[in-house]
């Protein structure tokens, strides 16, 4: 345990309210599209209508014409300047704008400036592109069949496979299936989905003709990342590019890649010598940018007839678009998919990936998620399901029986995983009695004896977050380390700054708290700054739940020199010798002799004023914190569903969400991310689907059509934590933000079969639209 | 440039004209001309609600609301909101109950708080889930901002005032 401080220092488990809520509440917070500059002009895409094209011409004379318009960039533009493709994220490449054909709908072509944004709007009508339209590949099962067209004739492998991976033991694997005494299937599509921040994607782009600087106001969870990545690729000195990542409107793992968009806006403003700003519409940002998932899943369970499972053998087609634009470790082409074994202690297992082309918009990001550990959660927890199907056995003691028991820990997976910390049963536990779990069985069987439908759906998940160990992780070669600074004023007051950067997960209040327990200055008086790279150390950003893993374990370590600092300034100011002193939050004191002691703000001021012989003066510190291993948050949720059969319509009756993420930071930001992260899983389970028709249109193109929930879908969340530290991390942190995300579709999707598993039903595909449930009731005979 | 028109608000209180294009959006025109970027945009297709602003009174979405049809009118925007140097009660709320996480739907969700409060004093979690459900928030699952809105409600009864 952590001993806690009082709640004027506000350390570790206080819900210390967040000091960014007060410039967000007054409409005073400062998103990219309310950065203003002076002579700043309007970016524009023009985007493809088709999803596989050839250009046949670009001609952008009457566009140019249009009083108000400065400048058209074609991808012939670009291409002079080496700059028509740019590296994607992982090892393949993208178009910044076409040049010969384009390869999914909506995909940029040209990149209009005009001196406001409807004239820019204008100009773009006017950009005449003559297309002569291919054959259109939309559904990856025919991507490497004889008779398909092959999308990326840049590359010299004419195929359109991108990868296999694969990992764990095939042949003991396959021999375990061999002698199993019962299997179970499950094939599941993880679709495609778009993680929508309510905030587009933007830029301002400012090169300063006088200086030969570049200001690059971004939409940016690695503002870092993409420095160094406009760097090497633009060619732009590092030193003279300076990424501000300002306050952003949700992220999601949309607003890790690097888009056309900006790189157009770079290059107009070079061209110029005027900021260009450029921000999407939303049609654009879901028809363009970073999807999620679209994971074609089959995952088998061999088991013993006493419910004990044996062996798991997962196969999986990953549809990535026109362009591998994957955001993930650069080892791992299927992320951290192959934490697939989840909170069960399987003996053996085997998993391959095969990645394809598509003529979709390129992917896939991680929503919300640490690298396809979302897909790898909703398929095992289905999985299980499908075996408790199998054997008759009750969903909630199958996994009882099968869970990694907590002496067990550190657990090494059949897939090579190392599980820091973990108590599945008492999460599971606490979830049952919260939900009156065998009540709800009783009320379900009273109910399908009167043909209502009722189900209930369990998922107890295992993340892994936190990326990532160095000797492992990196992206685009830069290791997944994350960094602090800290500076302590002479007055007792202090700044400390990290390589990652909020986008709602009140990394202001909450990294400020980190630093307050470590330090004892109260986090009133810790000012926390992300975003600008001219100030904060190098950092590799945040998503994939690794802000508190990494930079926060930054701060504790960065607070822990200056304390160590403190000690020696306090020995000289109290002349005693470090050895006699101790320390509680705030103060050093002599042992044994009380009322002798010196306040850190009391030990700051000397540090400037008052320096002990020998000692550099100042009280900062710097760390880059590489962790030892990854953390892995955990938990169980249950979800109660109603079904109603005249519509297809589930209602989320109640839903119980028991995490464990270790030892809290802020409790009320925490249950926050919960709620939030839920509600995303609930979108993911019932409506948002980003699909295309057979020419390779996009149906889900704008919030009419790809929908997300309203306060009207959207349940009460009941939630509670259990608390397994991670051992490794310096405040046993783990880290929370998406397993909520990650856990809850499977529990959602767990109960609505739940519900019709008596008709046989042992599978649905997401999204469990009332169309889709309808439809399967009425094939059962349940309507007519 | 287009044909223009000479457009005047009363912009929380103040009065504000400006020449413009007649197919400059309201969103647009609060934001770019009168430089007022507490009012967001999220979607452009009158769906996400971060855009909500009072118009006389009563919540519309200004990216689908041309400028031009605002003239002669009263705004009200997030920037409107303090009263006497003070947090409205509903900006209050949503700080005390984490009503925020990123912050971009938080303008246009106070403001259809608002127009809920004004009309409704005491709303049930049903009637705020139905006032809201014009604003989609990716961040919150709008649990807290039922409370913050909860909070806010009990606290002006309390007071005697009105939204």
């Amino acid at each position: 345990m952590i001993a806690k401080t009082s709640p004027e220092i506000g350390g570790l488990g206080h819900s210390v309210k967040r000091k960014e809520d007060l410039r967000l509440i007054q409409g005073k917070g400062n998103f990219v599209d309310d950065v203003r500059l002076a002579g700043m002009v309007y970016g524009q895409a023009v985007r493809s209508p088709f999803a596989h094209a050839r250009i046949r011409s670009v001609n952008v004379e009457n566009a140019l014409a249009l009083p108000g318009v400065l400048a058209v960039i074609t991808g012939k533009d670009l291409e002079k300047a080496g700059l028509a493709w740019m590296p994607t994220l992982f090892h393949d490449r993208q178009m910044v704008l076409a040049v010969d054909k384009v390869l999914f709908q909506s995909q940029e072509v040209a990149f209009v400036v005009a001196e406001d944004r409807y004239t820019a709007a204008d100009a773009a009508e006017l950009v005449e592109v003559e297309y002569e339209e291919l054959p259109v590949l939309v559904d990856p099962h025919r991507a490497l069949d004889p008779d398909s067209p092959i999308l990326r004739e840049d590359r010299e492998e004419k195929t359109n496979h991108i990868f296999h991976w694969e990992v764990g033991d095939r042949e003991a694997t396959d021999r375990t299936f061999q002698q199993a005494e019962v299997r179970a299937q499950v094939n599941a599509i993880f679709q495609r989905c778009h993680p929508a921040p309510l905030e587009t994607c933007g830029c301002v782009a400012d090169y300063n003709t006088g200086t030969g600087r570049l200001t690059l106001w971004l939409t940016s969870q690695a503002p870092h990342a993409h420095r160094t990545l406009f760097a090497i690729v633009g060619g732009i000195p590092e030193n003279n590019i300076r990424v501000i990542s300002p306050d952003i409107g949700g992220g999601f793992g949309n607003k890790v890649p690097i888009y056309p968009g900006y790189v157009c806006a770079v290059v107009a403003s070079l061209k110029l010598g005027r900021p260009v700003k450029w921000i999407e519409t939303r049609s654009e940002n879901l028809q363009s940018t970073g999807f999620a998932r679209d994971y074609h899943m089959t995952a088998e369970i061999a088991a013993g007839r006493d419910g004990r499972v044996k062996a798991l053998r997962v196969k999986t087609l990953a549809d990535h678009g026109a362009f591998n634009a994957a955001a993930q470790p650069s080892k791992f082409p299927a992320g951290l998919f192959s934490v697939c074994t989840g909170s069960y202690d399987f003996q053996k297992a085997f998993c391959e990936v095969d990645g394809v082309y598509t003529n979709k918009a390129p992917g896939g990001i991680a929503y919300r998620c640490s690298f396809r550990v979302t897909e790898a959660a909703y398929l095992i927890e289905r999985a299980m399901d499908v075996l408790a199907q199998e054997l008759k056995a009750d969903p909630a003691e199958l996994r009882l029986k099968n869970f990694i028991p907590p002496d067990r820990f550190p657990y090494q997976s059949p897939l090579g995983w190392s599980y820091d910390s973990g108590n599945y049963a008492a999460a599971m536990n606490r979830a049952l009695e919260m939900a009156g779990y065998q009540e709800l069985r009783k009320e379900q069987a009273a109910k399908r004896a009167k043909g209502e439908l009722m189900g209930i759906g369990i998922s107890s998940f295992t993340e892994i977050v936190g990326a990532g160990p160095a000797h492992t992780f990196d992206i685009a070669g830069i290791k997944m380390f994350d960094s602090c600074e800290i500076r302590v004023h002479p007055t007792g007051k202090a700044i400390a700054r990290f390589g990652t950067k909020s986008q709602g997960q009140g990394h202001e209040t909450a990294f400020g708290q980190i630093v307050a327990q470590e330090l004892g200055i109260p986090v009133a008086d810790i000012t926390v700054e992300e975003g600008d790279t001219d100030t904060a150390p190098y950092g590799l950003g945040t998503y994939a739940s690794r802000s508190t893993p990494t930079a926060g374990a930054a701060g504790a370590m960065a607070a822990r020199k200056i304390r160590d600092k403190a000690k020696k300034i306090a020995a000289f100011l109290l002349e005693a010798s470090e050895e006699d002193l101790e320390w509680e939050p705030g103060r050093f004191s002599v042992k044994g002799v009380p009322g002798k002691s010196k306040t850190i703000q009391e030990i700051a001021f000397a540090a400037y004023t008052n320096i002990p012989p020998g000692l550099e003066a100042g009280l900062e510190a710097v760390h880059y914190y590489d962790p030892p291993n990854l953390t892995f948050p955990f938990g169980t949720y249950i979800c109660v569903v109603d079904i109603d059969k005249g519509t297809g319509e589930t209602k989320v009756r109640r839903f119980i969400a028991v995490d464990d993420c270790g030892n809290i930071i802020n409790p009320m930001i925490v249950d926050g991310q919960i709620h939030g992260g839920l509600t995303e899983g609930l979108g993911i389970a019932f409506m948002q689907l980003i699909s295309y028709d057979e020419s390779g249109n996009v149906q889900g193109g704008n919030f009419m059509d790809y929908l997300v929930p309203t306060a009207m879908e959207t349940p009460h969340w009941e939630t509670d934590k259990t608390c397994t530290p991670s051992p490794h991390h310096p405040f046993g942190a783990k880290g929370v933000g998406e397993s909520p995300n990650v856990g809850s579709p499977a529990a959602f999707v767990n109960a609505v079969v739940d519900a019709l598993a008596h008709l046989g039903v042992k599978h649905i595909d997401m999204p469990l639209t009332p169309w889709k449930v309808w439809q399967i009731l009425k094939q059962k005979g349940v309507v007519d | 440039m287009a044909k223009t028109q000479r457009v005047h608000v009363k912009l929380n209180g103040q009065e504000r004209e400006a020449e413009i294009e007649p197919r400059l959006l309201l969103a647009h025109f609060i934001r770019d001309v009168l430089g007022l970027t507490g009012t967001h945009l999220g979607c452009d297709t009158s769906n996400c609600g971060a855009c909500t602003v009072i118009l006389d009174g009563r919540p519309i979405k200004s990216c689908t609301f041309f400028a031009v049809q605002a003239d002669g009118r009263e705004l009200l925007t997030i920037e409107g909101m303090m009263r006497d140097g003070k947090l409205h009660p509903l900006q209050q709320g949503f700080h005390e109950e984490h009503g925020l996480q990123c912050g971009f739907c938080t303008p246009g969700m106070i403001l259809s708080a608002y127009a809920l409060l004004r009309g409704n004093p005491s709303p049930s979690e049903e009637e705020i889930r139905w006032g809201i459900s014009g604003n989609m928030c990716r961040c919150t699952g709008y649990q807290n901002i039922v409370k913050a809105i909860q909070n806010a409600a009990a606290k002006m009864q309390q007071e005697g005032v009105a939204a």
